[in-house]
């Protein structure tokens, strides 16, 4: 379960997140939507911990990791697996061993049990064949595939996800978000999508938080907020740009 | 500088405490130490040969050769083998360092390291240090034994001074504490620059651009820094030579 109460982050005297408070509970698909530079992937790197908040409460699984040193935060995300926006494989390693990369680094394993297990977890993100490719000689959609598989090797218990879709042509998107809902399923993940793909909000979501000026405006199902009436969301939802005003 | 401490800190507690791994630290060294041979060799060949033709222009004038090639090996020894190379090393290594550890920030695959149960310090940092701390002495070995003997071939075979007594003042004049020096300043300037190349690569921002200012950054600071500190090593170590 993920707890977060008055979030608050600036830089300098940008004020990105103004009090943010949301409750993920375990098992759940949570979405998170929000217009571009809202500061969602600022909140998802609070609740990984990769930064620190100027104020507020983050709890996972109960435990509080504000404040909490990096190399504890290790152990905390050993639960945890991130898919980044920009798949953040790294380019000096083939696909294989970005994918046993967690493994590797463990020493638990050996060689050739590191290897099985890269392959069928690569297997489980649709992908073979490629353990001995250059991450730079990947399309966007493979690059993220091999993110994911990247992350969840370990069998964490929550995934997040840092707009999936982004930047990809409907079908693809379309293969992931479907992929999305699989792992969710298949490994009983806590799923957080950060997205302002309205598809990936109907094929994945349970619940909908919608992050406004800094603030969780409002949280629902994917059903109310494709139905919903409130000018924000509508506008949102239907990608409308009139008005001053909006989100 | 809050942060330059945090990092000290935590590479010395990474050194001690932490989840490093000792094929990290021999590829880096691989990487660093065998690969800036050619640059460290060929710098200090043609320190050495100018430093010897110049130094017998203004010697023959008073009938002094055969002291050419002991100025040539004290000079190579305590200074010029050791900040040559090092400033080599800031250019290739430092900016190698920047450059990697800067795109791996701006890319995030740093704050993916995070996400894999890695420290980057760990990882990243203390490998890097480490090895060019190893690799930067035995590099200053090599840049002074081939300015010497870039010299003596010069001196001797193509200037014409005498080999043997420029062979015995040579080794009457160039004593031990000098070579010890070459290595110690060694070790000081190679944990020196690994430490600006990791830092400015850790604290890079702004995309490529940043990445650019980084790698920039840490050649212009690494340089300096390795000519401020020879300053004081020399005297550090001349005045514990002295005491000795
Ligand atoms: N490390 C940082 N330093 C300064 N500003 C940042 C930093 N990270 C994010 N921001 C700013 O915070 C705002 C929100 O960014 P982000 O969370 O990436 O938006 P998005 O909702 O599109 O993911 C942006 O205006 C961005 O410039
Ligand atoms: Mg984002």
């Amino acid at each position: 379960m993920i707890q977060v109460k008055g979030l608050y982050k600036s830089f300098g005297n940008q004020h990105v997140l103004r009090g943010v408070d949301m409750q993920i509970q375990a098992g759940e698909a949570a979405i998170i939507i929000g217009r571009s530079g809202g500061g969602k992937s600022v909140l998802l790197k609070h609740l990984t911990g990769l930064i620190c908040p100027d104020k507020g409460e983050i709890k996972i699984n109960g435990i509080d990791i504000v404040g909490m040193q990096e190399r504890e935060l290790l152990k905390i995300r050993r639960e945890m697996a991130v898919m980044f926006q920009g798949a953040a494989l790294f380019d000096s390693m083939t696909v294989g061993e970005n994918v046993g990369f967690y493994l590797q680094r463990e020493g638990k394993k050996t060689a050739a049990e590191i290897a099985k297990a890269v392959e069928s977890t690569l297997e489980l993100v649709d992908l073979r064949g490629v353990e001995n490719k250059w991450p730079s000689d990947l399309s966007g959609g493979m690059k993220k595939r091999v993110g994911l598989a990247r992350a969840i090797i370990h069998n964490p218990s929550i995934v997040f996800y840092d707009e999936p879709t982004a930047g990809l042509d409907p079908v693809v998107s379309d293969s992931i978000d479907k992929l999305i809902k699989r792992i969710c399923e298949v490994k009983k993940v806590t799923t957080v999508v950060i997205t302002h793909d309205m598809r990936t909000t109907r094929t994945v979501g349970e619940r909908v938080f919608m992050l406004s000026e800094g603030q969780i405006y409002l949280t629902l199902t994917p059903d109310e907020l494709f139905a919903s009436k409130d000018p924000k969301v509508y506008q949102f939802v239907n990608g409308i740009s009139e008005g001053d005003d909006i989100i | 500088m809050s942060q330059i401490w945090e990092l000290i800190v935590g590479v010395c507690y990474s050194l001690f405490r932490g989840d490093w791994k000792m094929s990290d630290i021999v590829n880096q060294i691989y990487l660093i130490g065998v690969r800036s041979q050619l640059v460290v060799i060929v710098t200090g060949a043609f320190t050495g040969l100018v430093l010897v033709a110049q130094t017998y222009f203004q010697f023959h004038k008073f009938g002094m050769d055969t002291m050419t090639l002991a100025v040539n090996s004290v000079a190579m020894c305590s200074e010029l083998g050791p900040v040559l190379a090092a400033l080599m090393v800031s250019g290739r290594v430092g900016a190698a360092m920047a450059a990697e550890l800067g795109t791996m920030k701006v890319s995030e695959q740093i704050d993916a390291l995070r996400t894999l149960n890695t420290h980057p310090v760990d990882y990243l940092v203390l490998p890097r240090i480490v090895a060019t701390t190893i690799a930067m002495p035995v590099l200053v070995c090599e840049a002074i034994a081939v300015g010497i003997l870039a010299g003596y071939f010069l001196g001797v075979y193509i200037l014409g001074i005498d080999p043997v007594y420029s062979w015995a003042n040579m080794v009457n004049i160039t004593s031990v504490d000098n070579v010890i020096t070459g290595v110690i300043k060694g070790i000081f300037f190679g944990c020196l620059i690994s430490f600006i190349g990791c830092y400015k690569g850790l604290s890079c921002k702004n995309g490529a651009q940043g990445v650019g200012e980084a790698t920039t950054d840490t050649v212009v600071s690494a340089s300096i820094a390795v000519l401020m500190l020879n300053f004081f090593l020399t005297l550090i170590l001349s005045k514990i030579f002295a005491v000795l």
